[in-house]
Protein backbone atom coordinates (compact mmCIF):
# COMPACT_ATOMS: atom_id res chain seq x y z
CA UNK A 1 0.00 0.00 0.00
CA UNK A 2 1.10 3.66 -0.85
CA UNK A 3 0.83 6.32 1.56
CA UNK A 4 -1.59 8.23 -0.92
CA UNK A 5 -4.21 5.08 -0.49
CA UNK A 6 -3.69 5.11 2.93
CA UNK A 7 -4.33 8.49 3.37
CA UNK A 8 -7.46 8.30 1.15
CA UNK A 9 -8.81 5.08 3.11
CA UNK A 10 -8.26 6.75 6.15
CA UNK A 11 -9.48 10.09 5.33
CA UNK A 12 -6.26 11.42 6.31
CA UNK A 13 -5.25 15.01 5.29
CA UNK A 14 -2.12 15.59 3.77
CA UNK A 15 0.06 18.72 5.39
CA UNK A 16 3.32 18.27 3.59
CA UNK A 17 5.70 16.04 1.31
CA UNK A 18 2.83 15.10 -1.10
CA UNK A 19 5.69 14.20 -3.43
CA UNK A 20 6.55 11.01 -1.13
CA UNK A 21 2.90 9.73 -1.55
CA UNK A 22 3.57 7.15 -3.62
CA UNK A 23 6.00 5.48 -0.84
CA UNK A 24 5.16 2.45 0.17
CA UNK A 25 4.25 1.44 3.38
CA UNK A 26 4.57 -1.72 5.03
CA UNK A 27 3.24 -1.48 9.02
CA UNK A 28 3.54 1.14 11.44
CA UNK A 29 4.96 1.96 15.12
CA UNK A 30 3.25 4.02 17.28
CA UNK A 31 5.15 6.20 19.94
CA UNK A 32 6.00 9.61 21.09
CA UNK A 33 9.14 9.23 22.89
CA UNK A 34 11.98 10.06 19.69
CA UNK A 35 14.49 7.70 21.32
CA UNK A 36 12.56 4.69 21.51
CA UNK A 37 11.29 5.28 17.60
CA UNK A 38 14.90 5.51 16.85
CA UNK A 39 15.69 2.04 18.04
CA UNK A 40 12.57 0.32 16.92
CA UNK A 41 10.63 1.89 14.08
CA UNK A 42 11.70 0.04 10.63
CA UNK A 43 12.28 1.39 7.25
CA UNK A 44 8.48 1.57 5.34
CA UNK A 45 6.81 1.55 8.17
CA UNK A 46 4.45 4.84 8.83
CA UNK A 47 4.39 6.61 11.99
CA UNK A 48 1.72 7.52 14.48
CA UNK A 49 2.89 10.00 16.92
CA UNK A 50 1.97 13.65 18.43
CA UNK A 51 5.47 15.03 18.44
CA UNK A 52 5.41 18.03 16.22
CA UNK A 53 9.46 18.96 17.15
CA UNK A 54 11.30 18.98 13.58
CA UNK A 55 13.30 15.86 14.84
CA UNK A 56 10.54 13.96 13.82
CA UNK A 57 11.65 14.59 10.62
CA UNK A 58 15.80 14.26 11.39
CA UNK A 59 14.46 10.39 12.62
CA UNK A 60 11.87 9.88 9.99
CA UNK A 61 14.92 10.30 7.00
CA UNK A 62 17.52 8.69 9.37
CA UNK A 63 15.05 5.50 9.76
CA UNK A 64 13.83 5.51 5.88
CA UNK A 65 10.45 5.85 7.80
CA UNK A 66 7.14 5.70 5.16
CA UNK A 67 5.20 8.69 6.34
CA UNK A 68 4.54 10.68 9.64
CA UNK A 69 0.51 10.57 10.83
CA UNK A 70 0.24 13.44 13.42
CA UNK A 71 -2.75 12.47 15.57
CA UNK A 72 -5.47 14.45 17.26
CA UNK A 73 -5.53 17.07 14.35
CA UNK A 74 -1.86 18.45 15.49
CA UNK A 75 -0.12 20.26 13.08
CA UNK A 76 3.65 20.37 12.40
CA UNK A 77 6.03 23.16 13.26
CA UNK A 78 7.00 25.15 10.55
CA UNK A 79 10.64 23.98 10.54
CA UNK A 80 8.94 20.18 10.25
CA UNK A 81 6.85 20.70 6.90
CA UNK A 82 9.47 22.53 5.50
CA UNK A 83 11.66 19.58 5.98
CA UNK A 84 9.42 17.40 5.08
CA UNK A 85 8.60 19.21 1.80
CA UNK A 86 12.23 19.42 1.20
CA UNK A 87 13.01 15.44 1.58
CA UNK A 88 9.54 14.27 0.33
CA UNK A 89 8.36 12.20 3.50
CA UNK A 90 4.67 13.16 3.63
CA UNK A 91 3.28 14.35 7.28
CA UNK A 92 -0.34 13.38 7.38
CA UNK A 93 -3.03 14.51 10.36
CA UNK A 94 -5.56 12.22 11.26
CA UNK A 95 -8.86 13.88 13.25
CA UNK A 96 -8.42 10.83 16.15
CA UNK A 97 -6.48 9.80 19.00
CA UNK A 98 -3.50 7.53 18.57
CA UNK A 99 -5.53 4.76 19.87
CA UNK A 100 -7.92 5.05 16.97
CA UNK A 101 -5.47 6.11 14.05
CA UNK A 102 -3.51 2.91 15.35
CA UNK A 103 -6.39 0.31 14.85
CA UNK A 104 -7.28 1.69 11.78
CA UNK A 105 -4.14 1.46 10.47
CA UNK A 106 -3.40 -1.91 11.71
CA UNK A 107 -6.64 -3.20 10.22
CA UNK A 108 -6.03 -1.80 6.69
CA UNK A 109 -2.37 -3.36 7.04
CA UNK A 110 -3.03 -7.03 8.22
CA UNK B 1 39.27 34.28 39.66
CA UNK B 2 38.50 31.18 41.51
CA UNK B 3 36.45 28.42 41.66
CA UNK B 4 32.91 27.77 43.42
CA UNK B 5 31.65 24.62 44.10
CA UNK B 6 28.58 24.54 42.52
CA UNK B 7 25.01 21.88 42.31
CA UNK B 8 22.61 23.75 40.35
CA UNK B 9 19.64 21.47 40.56
CA UNK B 10 18.07 20.78 44.14
CA UNK B 11 14.33 19.77 44.58
CA UNK B 12 12.73 21.59 47.56
CA UNK B 13 9.41 20.27 49.50
CA UNK B 14 7.61 22.07 46.49
CA UNK B 15 8.41 19.36 43.74
CA UNK B 16 5.72 16.35 45.08
CA UNK B 17 8.86 14.03 44.60
CA UNK B 18 10.71 16.07 46.61
CA UNK B 19 11.59 14.68 50.04
CA UNK B 20 9.97 16.34 53.29
CA UNK B 21 13.34 17.37 54.21
CA UNK B 22 14.06 19.12 51.60
CA UNK B 23 13.07 22.82 53.18
CA UNK B 24 15.16 25.50 52.12
CA UNK B 25 16.93 25.74 55.26
CA UNK B 26 18.21 22.05 55.20
CA UNK B 27 19.28 22.51 52.05
CA UNK B 28 20.83 25.16 53.09
CA UNK B 29 22.97 24.14 56.00
CA UNK B 30 23.48 20.86 54.20
CA UNK B 31 25.03 22.53 50.95
CA UNK B 32 27.33 24.47 53.92
CA UNK B 33 27.95 21.52 55.57
CA UNK B 34 29.63 20.01 51.97
CA UNK B 35 31.54 23.27 51.29
CA UNK B 36 28.71 23.93 48.41
CA UNK B 37 29.16 27.89 47.16
CA UNK B 38 26.35 28.07 44.96
CA UNK B 39 22.76 26.18 44.80
CA UNK B 40 20.57 26.38 42.14
CA UNK B 41 17.05 25.39 43.30
CA UNK B 42 14.66 24.37 41.21
CA UNK B 43 11.64 22.46 41.20
CA UNK B 44 9.19 21.53 38.61
CA UNK B 45 7.63 23.96 37.03
CA UNK B 46 7.10 26.21 40.12
CA UNK B 47 9.57 29.02 41.66
CA UNK B 48 7.89 29.44 45.23
CA UNK B 49 10.86 28.07 47.54
CA UNK B 50 13.43 30.04 45.49
CA UNK B 51 13.54 33.41 47.47
CA UNK B 52 13.58 32.24 50.56
CA UNK B 53 16.16 29.73 49.61
CA UNK B 54 18.58 32.79 48.15
CA UNK B 55 17.92 34.67 51.43
CA UNK B 56 18.92 31.45 53.41
CA UNK B 57 22.17 31.10 51.45
CA UNK B 58 23.16 34.97 51.16
CA UNK B 59 23.01 34.55 54.99
CA UNK B 60 25.46 31.67 55.10
CA UNK B 61 28.00 32.79 52.18
CA UNK B 62 25.99 30.66 49.94
CA UNK B 63 24.86 32.02 46.21
CA UNK B 64 21.67 30.70 45.17
CA UNK B 65 20.23 30.74 41.69
CA UNK B 66 16.62 31.06 41.61
CA UNK B 67 14.61 29.32 39.02
CA UNK B 68 12.40 26.18 38.25
CA UNK B 69 12.62 22.65 36.19
CA UNK B 70 10.34 23.47 33.65
CA UNK B 71 8.76 20.27 31.82
CA UNK B 72 8.40 21.81 28.05
CA UNK B 73 5.14 20.34 25.61
CA UNK B 74 7.67 17.63 24.36
CA UNK B 75 8.51 16.61 28.19
CA UNK B 76 11.84 17.76 28.26
CA UNK B 77 13.03 19.47 31.75
CA UNK B 78 15.10 22.19 31.80
CA UNK B 79 16.52 24.88 33.79
CA UNK B 80 15.68 28.19 33.95
CA UNK B 81 17.21 30.62 36.18
CA UNK B 82 16.38 34.45 36.95
CA UNK B 83 18.26 36.97 38.73
CA UNK B 84 15.74 39.48 39.82
CA UNK B 85 12.68 38.99 41.88
CA UNK B 86 10.31 40.44 39.43
CA UNK B 87 11.60 38.47 36.83
CA UNK B 88 10.78 35.44 38.55
CA UNK B 89 7.98 36.68 39.77
CA UNK B 90 6.52 37.40 36.01
CA UNK B 91 7.88 33.66 35.19
CA UNK B 92 5.58 32.06 38.03
CA UNK B 93 2.66 33.91 36.32
CA UNK B 94 4.07 32.15 33.38
CA UNK B 95 4.18 28.93 35.07
CA UNK B 96 0.75 29.58 36.40
CA UNK B 97 -0.80 30.14 32.87
CA UNK B 98 0.71 27.34 30.82
CA UNK B 99 0.26 24.49 33.95
CA UNK B 100 -2.30 22.19 33.35
CA UNK B 101 -4.88 22.29 35.84
CA UNK B 102 -4.79 19.11 37.26
CA UNK B 103 -5.76 18.42 41.12
CA UNK B 104 -2.87 17.19 43.06
CA UNK B 105 -3.63 13.28 44.58
CA UNK B 106 -1.30 13.39 47.59
CA UNK B 107 -1.26 9.86 48.15
CA UNK B 108 0.35 9.18 45.16
CA UNK B 109 2.60 12.06 44.39
CA UNK B 110 3.50 13.19 47.20
CA UNK B 111 2.86 17.00 48.94
CA UNK B 112 4.05 20.55 47.21
CA UNK B 113 4.64 22.60 49.72
CA UNK B 114 6.04 26.57 49.97
CA UNK B 115 7.26 26.81 53.21
CA UNK B 116 8.90 29.56 55.87
CA UNK B 117 12.20 29.43 57.25
CA UNK B 118 10.83 27.73 60.17
CA UNK B 119 9.05 25.12 58.57
CA UNK B 120 6.11 25.78 58.15
CA UNK B 121 3.67 25.57 55.31
CA UNK B 122 2.29 28.76 53.70
CA UNK B 123 1.02 27.32 50.93
CA UNK B 124 0.05 24.02 49.71
CA UNK B 125 -0.25 24.23 45.45
CA UNK B 126 -3.12 22.75 44.45
CA UNK B 127 -2.23 21.76 40.80
CA UNK B 128 0.13 18.64 39.61
CA UNK B 129 3.28 20.46 39.08
CA UNK B 130 5.00 17.47 37.32
CA UNK B 131 2.59 17.60 34.30
CA UNK B 132 3.70 19.25 30.62
CA UNK B 133 3.22 22.73 29.99
CA UNK B 134 1.43 23.75 27.15
CA UNK B 135 4.84 25.55 26.00
CA UNK B 136 7.57 24.05 23.65
CA UNK B 137 11.01 24.65 23.77
CA UNK B 138 11.47 27.40 21.76
CA UNK B 139 8.41 29.20 23.97
CA UNK B 140 9.64 28.46 26.63
CA UNK B 141 13.25 29.60 25.92
CA UNK B 142 11.98 33.01 24.54
CA UNK B 143 10.14 33.49 27.29
CA UNK B 144 12.84 32.97 29.95
CA UNK B 145 14.88 35.25 27.74
CA UNK B 146 12.34 38.32 27.38
CA UNK B 147 12.98 38.00 31.14
CA UNK B 148 16.34 38.09 31.30
CA UNK B 149 16.86 34.58 32.21
CA UNK B 150 18.95 31.38 31.56
CA UNK B 151 17.54 28.36 30.22
CA UNK B 152 19.44 24.87 30.59
CA UNK B 153 18.38 21.76 29.06
CA UNK B 154 18.36 19.29 32.28
CA UNK B 155 20.17 15.69 32.33
CA UNK B 156 20.62 15.57 28.67
CA UNK B 157 22.14 12.32 28.92
CA UNK B 158 19.17 10.52 30.40
CA UNK B 159 16.73 8.02 29.28
CA UNK B 160 13.79 10.21 31.10
CA UNK B 161 12.44 13.15 30.83
CA UNK B 162 15.60 14.86 28.65
CA UNK B 163 15.82 16.50 24.80
CA UNK B 164 17.38 12.75 24.32
CA UNK B 165 14.51 10.86 24.98
CA UNK B 166 11.91 12.81 23.92
CA UNK B 167 13.75 13.85 21.02
CA UNK B 168 16.02 11.50 20.11
CA UNK B 169 18.99 13.59 20.43
CA UNK B 170 19.93 16.85 21.17
CA UNK B 171 18.62 19.19 18.13
CA UNK B 172 21.80 20.53 16.99
CA UNK B 173 20.33 23.81 16.53
CA UNK B 174 18.84 23.88 20.00
CA UNK B 175 18.71 27.15 21.72
CA UNK B 176 19.92 26.95 24.72
CA UNK B 177 22.39 29.16 27.46
CA UNK B 178 24.08 26.14 28.30
CA UNK B 179 23.41 21.87 29.09
CA UNK B 180 23.52 19.93 32.34
CA UNK B 181 24.86 16.03 32.29
CA UNK B 182 23.45 14.29 35.62
CA UNK B 183 26.22 11.73 38.03
CA UNK B 184 25.96 8.97 35.31
CA UNK B 185 28.40 10.01 32.88
CA UNK B 186 31.52 12.83 32.55
CA UNK B 187 31.61 15.72 29.69
CA UNK B 188 34.26 14.14 28.63
CA UNK B 189 32.47 11.17 27.77
CA UNK B 190 29.47 12.70 26.87
CA UNK B 191 31.03 14.50 23.86
CA UNK B 192 33.08 11.88 22.61
CA UNK B 193 30.12 11.08 21.41
CA UNK B 194 28.12 14.21 20.95
CA UNK B 195 30.98 16.25 19.37
CA UNK B 196 28.75 19.09 17.77
CA UNK B 197 27.50 20.10 21.38
CA UNK B 198 31.38 21.04 22.10
CA UNK B 199 30.46 24.71 21.62
CA UNK B 200 28.14 24.73 25.21
CA UNK B 201 29.41 25.28 28.97
CA UNK B 202 28.21 22.30 30.52
CA UNK B 203 26.87 22.27 33.88
CA UNK B 204 26.90 18.96 36.00
CA UNK B 205 24.52 18.84 38.95
CA UNK B 206 22.71 16.33 41.34
CA UNK B 207 19.27 16.81 40.59
CA UNK B 208 18.59 16.18 44.13
CA UNK B 209 15.24 15.03 45.52
CA UNK B 210 16.21 13.81 48.88
CA UNK B 211 18.94 15.80 51.31
CA UNK B 212 21.93 12.91 51.35
CA UNK B 213 22.34 13.44 47.71
CA UNK B 214 22.84 17.05 47.57
CA UNK B 215 26.48 17.33 46.15
CA UNK B 216 26.52 13.70 44.75
CA UNK B 217 27.72 15.07 41.71
CA UNK B 218 28.68 19.23 41.20
CA UNK B 219 30.82 21.53 39.08
CA UNK B 220 32.79 24.55 39.22
CA UNK B 221 31.94 27.72 38.18
CA UNK B 222 34.98 30.26 37.35
CA UNK B 223 34.20 33.28 37.77
CA UNK B 224 35.66 37.08 39.70
CA UNK B 225 35.92 36.69 43.41
CA UNK B 226 32.35 37.47 44.15
CA UNK B 227 29.59 35.28 42.39
CA UNK B 228 26.72 36.95 40.91
CA UNK B 229 24.38 36.12 38.87
CA UNK B 230 26.03 38.15 36.05
CA UNK B 231 29.29 36.29 36.97
CA UNK B 232 27.49 33.12 36.36
CA UNK B 233 25.75 34.40 33.46
CA UNK B 234 29.47 34.88 31.83
CA UNK B 235 30.88 31.49 32.81
CA UNK B 236 27.74 29.72 31.20
CA UNK B 237 28.56 31.62 28.34
CA UNK B 238 32.09 30.76 28.44
CA UNK B 239 33.02 34.28 27.93
CA UNK B 240 35.87 36.98 29.38
CA UNK B 241 37.60 34.27 30.99
CA UNK B 242 34.32 32.48 33.21
CA UNK B 243 33.57 28.96 32.28
CA UNK B 244 32.41 25.65 34.17
CA UNK B 245 34.70 23.26 34.78
CA UNK B 246 32.91 19.23 35.11
CA UNK B 247 34.78 17.13 37.40
CA UNK B 248 36.41 13.73 36.00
Amino acid sequence: MTVKDLAERLNLKVISGAQGLDRVVEGGYTSDLLSDVMGNSEMNQCWITLQTHKNIMAIASLKEIACIVLVKNLEPNPETLEQSNEEGIPILSSSKESFETTGEIYALLK
Amino acid sequence: MRSFKADLHIHSVLSPCGDLEMSPSNIVSKAKELGIECLGIADHNCTLNAKLTQRLGKENGIFVLMGAEVTTKEEAHCLCFFEKEEELDAFQTYLDEKLPKIELDEERFGYQLVVNEREEILEMKQYLLISALDADLDEVYNMVHSLNGLFIPAHINKGANSLTSQLGFVPPDIKADGLEISAHITKQAYLKKNAYLKKFQFIQSSDAHYIHLIGETFCYIVAENELTFSEFRLAIAGKEGRYIQTIE
